[in-house]
C-alpha cells in the first residue's frame, strides 16, 4: 500500500459500534432497531449504582448489503467492555431469531454480527449467560439459510461465552488488532498459573490468539488490515460465496484428527500450533 | 464444594440412569456416553467426569476441554446420523456438573473456545433436527463448559441441593474481580437475582423447567432416581408435544421481561 | 450514582435528535430530543456523587446566554472532566445540525 492509500484508508477500528454498523450497510439503507432513544435499558445496573447506557452497548442494524436484505449487530466495546447484558443479548439473538422467520418466509435476510466483548456481564451473570446461549441457539438457526459473519477488529477483540458463538459462525474476519479467545488471561495465569501463562507477556498472548495466529491456525477466514472499505468488501466477497460446505464447528472429524497430533507432554507454541492446524480440518 | 474438588455426579447419576449401560467404546475417560431409554423411548445419556490420566494437563479436574469438546460433538453427532433416516429422533440427556472450563496455553493455543462451539453446536442441531435434548444439572453448570454440554438443550431439568450452582463465573474468581470477599459477594449478589449462585434464585430466572429436591444428590437412592426419571418422561413428553424446537420457553418469568419486551420490539419494527 | 435535573433558557426548539459519546470510564453518553420553545432541561445521571455545583457551572457556561435551540438532554456519565463534558455537548449540537431535521 502506498503512502496516498495508507492516507485515504479509513480506520474501522477508531469507528463506534454504529458508524461500523452504518459502514457495512449499502449506503442510505441503515435503519436502527431500539435506539438509543428508545431507552431499552438494564434493569439491573441501577441497583448497582452503575450508569446504564441508552441502547445497553448493542447496536440492531438493518439495511442491505450487496441489494440483500441484512441485519448488522454491532457491540459497543465502549460500554461494560462490551459485555452481554440482558437486554444487548436480546437484542442480538431476537434479531438473528427474526432473521431466521424471515428465510423460513422466502426473505434472504442474512447477518454480520460485530465482536467487541468480554463475554458475559458480571453485573448480569445467569442473564447474560443465558442471552448468550439464546445466541448460540440463533446462530446455528440462522446458518442454516444464510451465511453468518462474524468480525472482529479491536480494540477489545472477542472472549468468553461470544468467543463460542464466534465460533459458530459460518466465517470469520478479524485484524491485527484483535484477539479472539475463550479464556482472559488474567483468568487464565489466576487459575492455572504465572508459568502457565502471564497476563502481562502481551506478545505471547498475541502470539497466540491474536487474529493473524488465528488466520494461520484456520480459525479464522479472513486476516485483513484495520480498513473499513476492506471489511467491507470482505464481508461482500464471503455472502457471494454463500453458505461454506462445512461450518469449522462441524468439522468434528477433522480437528478431532489434528488434536491426535499434538505432542501434549510438551507446552505449546505458535509455530506448532500452525504446523498442525496448518494442515486443515477435511476429514 | 470449591471449584476445585472433583465432580463425581456427573458419573454416578448417567449410571445410575443408565442402570450401569455400558459405556460406549471409542470416547475418552472424560466423556461417557451411555445408550439407554427414558421410560420405552430410546435416549442416549452423556456426561463430562474428571480424567486424571488426561493428555491435557490443564483439564484432568473434570474440566470441559479440547478433547471434551470436540467429543461431546462427535457423541451428539453420532445419534443424529444413526437417526437421520428415522422418524422419531432419540433422546438426548446432558447429565450435568461441569465445574469450568479448561484454562491453559495449550487450550488456547488450539481454539478451546473452537471446541466449545463444536459441542454447543452439535447440540442445536440435534435440537433443530427434532431430537428432544435435556439437560439434568446435577452439580454445577458454570460459564462456558455449560454452554457447550447442556445450555442448548429443550428443557432443563435441575436439583435443588447446594452443591448445584449456574454461573458465569466461581465465588472466588467472581470475589477477587469485583475486590470483595466470598461472603461479601454472596451477601450482595443474593439480593440481585441473576447475580445469585443459590439454585432456587436461578430457578426465579425462568430457564429452568423442573426443579427437583432429591433426598441425596450425592448417591441417590432409589425413591430420588425414580423421581428424576418421571421427570425425564415429563419432560420427553412436553418437547414433543411443543411445535417449536426453539428456546422459547425460557421466556416466561417476570425476571426476564425485558428479554421478551425486547423481542416484542424487535418484531413490531422488523419491516 | 446521582440524578441531576437542571434547567436553562433557550431559543426555537430543537430540529430533529442527535446522540454521542460512549457510557465509558471518563466518558458520558449525550441523547439530545427537541422541546418547547426557549426551556432546556438536562437530566444527569452520574457514577461521581457530589459534583452537583460543578455541573451546575459547566453546563451554565454552555447554555447560560439562552441561544442554543430547546431541548431535552439527558447525560450519562461516567466521571468525565468538565472539559470532555463541553465537548461532548458541542458535539451532540454539531449533530444536530448535520442532521438538518432529518
Amino acid at each position: 500500500m502506498d503512502t496516498q492509500q495508507l492516507l485515504e484508508r479509513q480506520s474501522f477500528i477508531e469507528l463506534n459500534a454504529r458508524s461500523r454498523a452504518k459502514k457495512l450497510l449499502d449506503e442510505g439503507t441503515f435503519t436502527e432497531l431500539l435506539d438509543p432513544f428508545e431507552r431499552v435499558t438494564s434493569p439491573w445496573l441501577a441497583r448497582q449504582n452503575i450508569v446504564t447506557q441508552s441502547d445497553d452497548g448493542a447496536v440492531v442494524a438493518k439495511g442491505t448489503i450487496d441489494g440483500q436484505p441484512a441485519v448488522v449487530l454491532g457491540i459497543d466495546g465502549g460500554f461494560q467492555g462490551g459485555s452481554m447484558g440482558e437486554v444487548s443479548a436480546a437484542k442480538i439473538a431476537g434479531s438473528l431469531e427474526l432473521a431466521a422467520e424471515d428465510n423460513r418466509n422466502g426473505i434472504p435476510t442474512r447477518a454480520v454480527i460485530l465482536f467487541e466483548t468480554g463475554g458475559v456481564r458480571l453485573q448480569e451473570a445467569n442473564l447474560g449467560l443465558a442471552g448468550i446461549a439464546d445466541i448460540h441457539a440463533a446462530i446455528v438457526d440462522l446458518r442454516r439459510y444464510q451465511p453468518v459473519i462474524g468480525i472482529t477488529a479491536g480494540p477489545i477483540g472477542c472472549y468468553g461465552g461470544m468467543s463460542i458463538a464466534a465460533g459458530l459462525c459460518s466465517y470469520l474476519i478479524g485484524t491485527r488488532e484483535a484477539r479472539l479467545g475463550l479464556n482472559g488471561p488474567a483468568v487464565i495465569e489466576q487459575e492455572a498459573g504465572i508459568a502457565e501463562f502471564d497476563s502481562r507477556d502481551r506478545p505471547m498472548i498475541w502470539s497466540f490468539t491474536g487474529c493473524e495466529q488465528r488466520y494461520r491456525t484456520g480459525l479464522i477466514d479472513v486476516f485483513t488490515a484495520d480498513d473499513a472499505d476492506a471489511i467491507r468488501a470482505a464481508v461482500i466477497d464471503l455472502l457471494r460465496a454463500g453458505r461454506p460446505e462445512a461450518c469449522r464447528s462441524e468439522r468434528v472429524a477433522g480437528f478431532l484428527k489434528r488434536l491426535s497430533e499434538i505432542d501434549t507432554s510438551a507446552q505449546a507454541t505458535p509455530q506448532q500450533a500452525a504446523a498442525i492446524y496448518g494442515k486443515g480440518f477435511e476429514s | 464444594m470449591s471449584t476445585r474438588e472433583l465432580s463425581k455426579r456427573g458419573a454416578v447419576w448417567l449410571d445410575a440412569l443408565t442402570y450401569s449401560a455400558p459405556l460406549q467404546p471409542g470416547f475418552p475417560p472424560s466423556v461417557r456416553v451411555a445408550d439407554a431409554r427414558i421410560g420405552d423411548d430410546p435416549a442416549r445419556f452423556i456426561a463430562v467426569v474428571p480424567d486424571p490420566d488426561n493428555p491435557f494437563p490443564r483439564a484432568r479436574n473434570g474440566e470441559v476441554g479440547l478433547i471434551e469438546g470436540w467429543e461431546l460433538a462427535r457423541a451428539v453427532r453420532e445419534a443424529i446420523d444413526a437417526d437421520a433416516k428415522r422418524d422419531t429422533k432419540r433422546a438426548i440427556v446432558a447429565v450435568i456438573d461441569v465445574a469450568s472450563q479448561a484454562y491453559g496455553r495449550r487450550e488456547e493455543a488450539y481454539g478451546i473456545h473452537q471446541a466449545l462451539a463444536a459441542a454447543a453446536d452439535a447440540y442445536a442441531s440435534a435440537r433443530l433436527a427434532g431430537h428432544p435434548v435435556i439437560g439434568l444439572i446435577v452439580g454445577r453448570a458454570m460459564s462456558g463448559a455449560f454452554l457447550a454440554h447442556g445450555y442448548q438443550a429443550n428443557r432443563l431439568i435441575a436439583l435443588a441441593d447446594p452443591q448445584v450452582m449456574v454461573h458465569a463465573m466461581g465465588k472466588e474468581s467472581a470475589a477477587r474481580v469485583t475486590l470483595r470477599t466470598v461472603a461479601d459477594l454472596e451477601a450482595f449478589t443474593a439480593h440481585v437475582p441473576p447475580m445469585a449462585y443459590d439454585i432456587d434464585n436461578f430457578a426465579s430466572l425462568g430457564l429452568l423447567w423442573k426443579l427437583l429436591s432429591p433426598a441425596n444428590a450425592d448417591a441417590p437412592a432409589a425413591a430420588d432416581q425414580s423421581m428424576v426419571e418421571t421427570a425425564l418422561k415429563a419432560a420427553l413428553d412436553d418437547i414433543r408435544a411443543d411445535s417449536s424446537r426453539g428456546l422459547e420457553s425460557r421466556l416466561g418469568s417476570p425476571h426476564r421481561a425485558a428479554s421478551a419486551t425486547v423481542r416484542r420490539k424487535l418484531r413490531e419494527a422488523w419491516r | 450514582m446521582e440524578n441531576i435535573v437542571l434547567e436553562f433558557p433557550a431559543g426555537q426548539p430543537a430540529q430533529g435528535r442527535a446522540l454521542v459519546g460512549v457510557v465509558a470510564s471518563g466518558d458520558l453518553e449525550v441523547l439530545l430530543e427537541a422541546n418547547t420553545a426557549h426551556r432546556t432541561v438536562v437530566k444527569i445521571t452520574t457514577s461521581v456523587d457530589g459534583k452537583g455545583r460543578l455541573w451546575e457551572a459547566v453546563l451554565e457556561r454552555i447554555f447560560g446566554d439562552g441561544s442554543l435551540p430547546a431541548a431535552k438532554l439527558e447525560i450519562n456519565d461516567a466521571g468525565a472532566t468538565p472539559g470532555v463534558v463541553q465537548l461532548r455537548i458541542g458535539q451532540v449540537f454539531e449533530q444536530l445540525k448535520s442532521n438538518g431535521g432529518a
